[in-house]
């Protein structure tokens, strides 16, 4: 894969044309390309539209909370607590919702609300304590698994009205799931921030150099607190997503999602130091994880194996992007 | 007086290069250089950025291997493939670069790779007493088991120096190993070279400073374009044909005339500033329209921290700064930044550039109103903007570079670019031709020339003694932290500011 990539993603940071959506992540494209072309060829069920569409849905939550990563990896920070925090969205809508019987919405709005105070925590551990943020979120991973299974003391909660459970259902338009649209938005308006909007360049800035960036002006900290805050509102809203399309919220899901959402920014080409990186390479690393669940499943490869699979592409990935940059 | 190669042939001892020569593809960076270095000798290698002198310490330190031509060492054949090879024959290289373990301690650096061991285990208690020695010896009193992250990069230097002196080595490559060191430090590692070459240790010296070469060095030798152009008894050589022999043309002057301030009242009056962190206390000066205020002092007397304070990037904890008048908010940089202060940082590569990206990203930085007024920053709006900077400084490259591909020179053309198409009103250099070559220096020197006709406040602080005095119309010494006087340009020479700098 190596060999087919062009141009460096450093180099390519910022937009502009019709491929501007992907600049930087022209590597990741052309595998997102060739899988998808191997699984035309080698299932009959792959290219349809009905798989497409299921596929969408199924990566509305990686894609959500993908992009809050996206933005904390530029910064050159990490957010392990976005499974957990996940987790207790759901379960503080739910428990609100369901078992207080507040107003839905309200609940909806409570979750989020709470979802955000989570990277509020996280951000100033960050910048006010100078807690690496692996730690800081470490902690915060724990503490927000801890808090969804203290709600309902570990029980699952079920049962949702049915406008909510069909957000995630209806297809308007015959193809739109609200909640796809959702994920399509939240990309695009992050797209647009990152690549055209002062305060997207200075993200780059901060994890290009902090202290360059703090002496050139920006408000490091602010900013700082604020990709994190993002970070923790949309892992929420990832929650409420996943419980919509689950009809349940469990204090025991999204386990591990962190882990799922970091691997789809790396392929994306975003580098774990910082400053490298944006949300089309996420975009596409996103529906690289999705296509390939997708393929393997239909496939019928057993899921031990796809675990298998899934490491290689990400080891392959960054290596791909490694040696492209040594070369360069 | 150019006088001709030495004559080929040596007895035995030294290092001998013949026909070195060094290719990346196509493109050549060194050709076909002679040159013998005896026991006990030092030479300087001199040249602009490129011009050799760095692939040469790297051919002959086993970083790089020569593409062409053969080297002999004390007397056999010598090719080494790795650094380690160059270590164990007695060959070290003090990198330009310091390549220290930040979170190690001083002793652990010094001895890394090769620790004290006493039954199976790290004897630390040699290993610090034996670095201890070595750090009195440069004359550095710190404790060897402070972390090197907690020393300054003055420090940080002599840890890297400590190093070399523990190796036993024959022949010592020096790679500007005083562009971080100020005037005291400077003479401390000046009387350690007497002592080793006395002991018949060898020296092979890079500097841009003309005024050590000709103190350090028995013999110069001038590169161009990757070539040896001249060698010289150092006693025998006039400056001037140094510089000419090096940028390849003749040199008029080296500063420009900066025609003295029009009489206004202070652009930026700093009142009774004081560090928070200790480092310089109830300072006090003012700078007007069209004036460059210069700043002198040992490493370690407070420049740095005076000024970054000035322009709010690090706390004070008393005394303040007006802008025509108006107070500084300088809880960080952006007050001081709205009022036209801009500060070009000591340390390009960590304060003012951010290397894995473009000329243009960088330019753009903190310039958005500028790049695209309608806060809309597209491709081609950024690159617009870069082609303005590169154009005006003079930058010797395009916006889509990377600058970390770039020259020293170039990299700080484009930190000093991007501070001031800020179109600020007083600009801070501190220390702003560190490590860069002459031509680039002359260059820079014009930039705050243009800048103080323009009427802007120019503060400049270097280490650099005739840099300082050369462009100055006053110059404040810096001791201890303490403000001990303001020379007139008149007033002001090596002697009447050494005198206060030391007090």
């Amino acid at each position: 894969m190596a060999t087919t990539m062009s141009g460096t993603a450093t180099r390519v940071t910022h937009g502009g044309g019709a491929l501007a959506f992907v600049r930087g992540a022209t590597g990741p494209l052309i595998g997102l390309v060739l899988l998808c072309a191997f699984l035309s060829f080698s299932t009959d069920t792959f290219l349809t539209l009905r798989n497409f569409l299921n596929v969408m849905d199924q990566i509305t939550v990686l894609g959500v909370m993908a992009v809050g990563m996206t933005l904390v990896i530029l910064i050159g920070g990490i957010d392990l607590s976005v499974g957990s925090v996940l987790a207790l969205s759901g379960m503080v809508m739910g428990y609100l919702g369901d078992n207080r019987a507040w107003p839905f919405v309200l609940a909806i709005v409570v979750a989020l609300i709470v979802s955000a105070a989570c990277g509020l925590v996280s951000g100033l551990m960050v910048t006010r304590l100078r807690m690496p943020a692996f730690i800081a979120t470490l902690a915060m991973m724990s503490i927000a698994r801890g808090v969804a299974s203290i709600i309902t003391n570990g029980e699952q909660i079920v049962g949702f009205p049915d406008w909510f459970s069909n957000l995630a259902i209806i297809r308007h338009f015959g193809f739109l799931t609200v909640t796809v649209g959702l994920m399509v938005a939240i990309t695009a308006v992050a797209w647009i921030v990152l690549t055209y909007r002062p305060v997207g360049r200075a993200l780059y800035a901060i994890g290009g150099s902090q202290e360059v960036a703090r002496l050139a002006g920006i408000p490091v900290r602010r900013y700082t607190m604020g990709v994190y805050v993002l970070c923790g509102a949309l892992a929420g809203l990832a929650g409420v997503i996943l419980s919509a399309r689950l009809d349940s919220a469990q204090p025991s899901s999204g386990l591990g999602y962190e882990l799922d959402t970091i691997a789809a920014v790396v392929i994306g080409g975003a580098s774990l130091s910082g400053g490298v990186g944006g949300i089309g390479g996420t975009a596409v690393g996103v529906l690289i994880i999705g296509f390939l669940r997708n393929g393997l499943n239909l496939l019928q490869v057993s899921p031990f194996v796809q675990q298998v699979v899934i490491g290689v592409v990400i080891a392959v990935a960054v290596a791909a992007d490694t040696l492209r940059n040594r070369r360069g | 007086m150019t006088a001709s190669p030495d004559p080929r042939g040596l007895d035995g001892g030294g290092l001998a290069l013949r026909g070195v020569g060094k290719n990346y593809g196509l493109i050549t960076v060194l050709s076909d250089v002679d040159l013998d270095v005896r026991p006990g000798e030092a030479i300087a290698l001199l040249g602009e950025n490129g011009a050799g002198k760095s692939t040469i310490a790297s051919i002959i330190s086993g970083l790089v291997r020569p593409t062409t031509g053969s080297m002999t060492w004390r007397g056999q054949d010598y090719a080494p493939d790795a650094p380690a090879g160059a270590l164990s024959a007695g060959i070290g290289l003090i990198h330009q670069e310091m390549r220290l373990l930040l979170d190690l301690s001083i002793a652990e650096n010094v001895f890394v790779g090769r620790l004290p061991m006493r039954g199976g285990r790290v004897d630390r208690e040699q290993m610090n007493r034996r670095a201890a020695e070595q750090l009195r010896r440069l004359g550095l009193e710190v404790s060897p088991t402070t972390l090197v992250r907690d020393l300054r990069v003055a420090a940080q230097q002599q840890v890297e120096i400590a190093k070399a002196l523990t190796l036993n080595a024959r022949l010592l490559i020096f790679d500007e190993p005083t562009a971080a060191l100020g005037a005291e430090e400077t003479e401390r590692l000046f009387d350690q070279i007497a002592g080793l070459k006395a002991e018949g240790v060898s020296f092979i010296y890079i500097s841009h400073r003309l005024d050590e070469i000709a103190r350090i060095a028995d013999r110069i030798v001038v590169l161009r374009d990757g070539r040896l152009v001249a060698t010289h008894d150092t006693a025998q050589v006039p400056v001037k044909t140094l510089v000419e022999e090096m940028v390849g043309r003749p040199l008029d002057r080296m500063f420009p005339d900066i025609p003295p301030p029009p009489p206004a009242a202070p652009l930026i009056e700093v009142e009774g500033l004081t560090s928070a962190e200790g480092a310089f206390a109830d300072v006090s000066f003012s700078v007007r329209p069209g004036e460059v205020f210069g700043v002198a002092g040992i490493v370690g007397a407070g420049r740095t921290e005076l000024v970054r304070a000035v322009s709010g990037a690090d706390p004070i904890a008393a005394g303040r700064v007006r802008v025509n008048g108006d107070v500084l908010d300088l809880k960080g940089p952006r007050d001081a930044l709205d009022h036209g202060v801009v500060l070009v940082p000591e340390d390009r590569k960590a304060q003012g550039l951010i290397l894995p990206q473009t000329i243009a990203e960088n330019l753009a930085l903190g310039n958005y109103p500028r790049v695209a007024p309608s806060g809309w920053i597209t491709s081609a709006r950024i690159q617009a903007f870069a082609a303005k900077g590169v154009a005006r400084f003079r930058i010797k490259g395009t916006g889509s570079m990377l600058v970390s591909e770039l020259s020293g020179g170039n990299q700080q053309k484009v930190v000093i670019a991007k501070s001031i198409m800020r179109e600020p009103k007083v600009v801070i250099l501190d220390e702003p031709t560190r490590g860069i070559d002459v031509g680039a220096r002359a260059a820079i020197y014009d930039i705050v020339a243009d800048l103080a006709h323009r009427g802007l406040a120019v503060i400049i602080v270097s280490s650099d003694l005739d840099e300082v005095l050369g462009l100055s119309h006053r110059v404040m010494v810096l001791s201890r932290g303490r403000n001990r006087g303001v020379l007139d340009r008149e007033q002001a020479g090596r002697v009447s500011v050494m005198e206060l700098a030391t007090t």
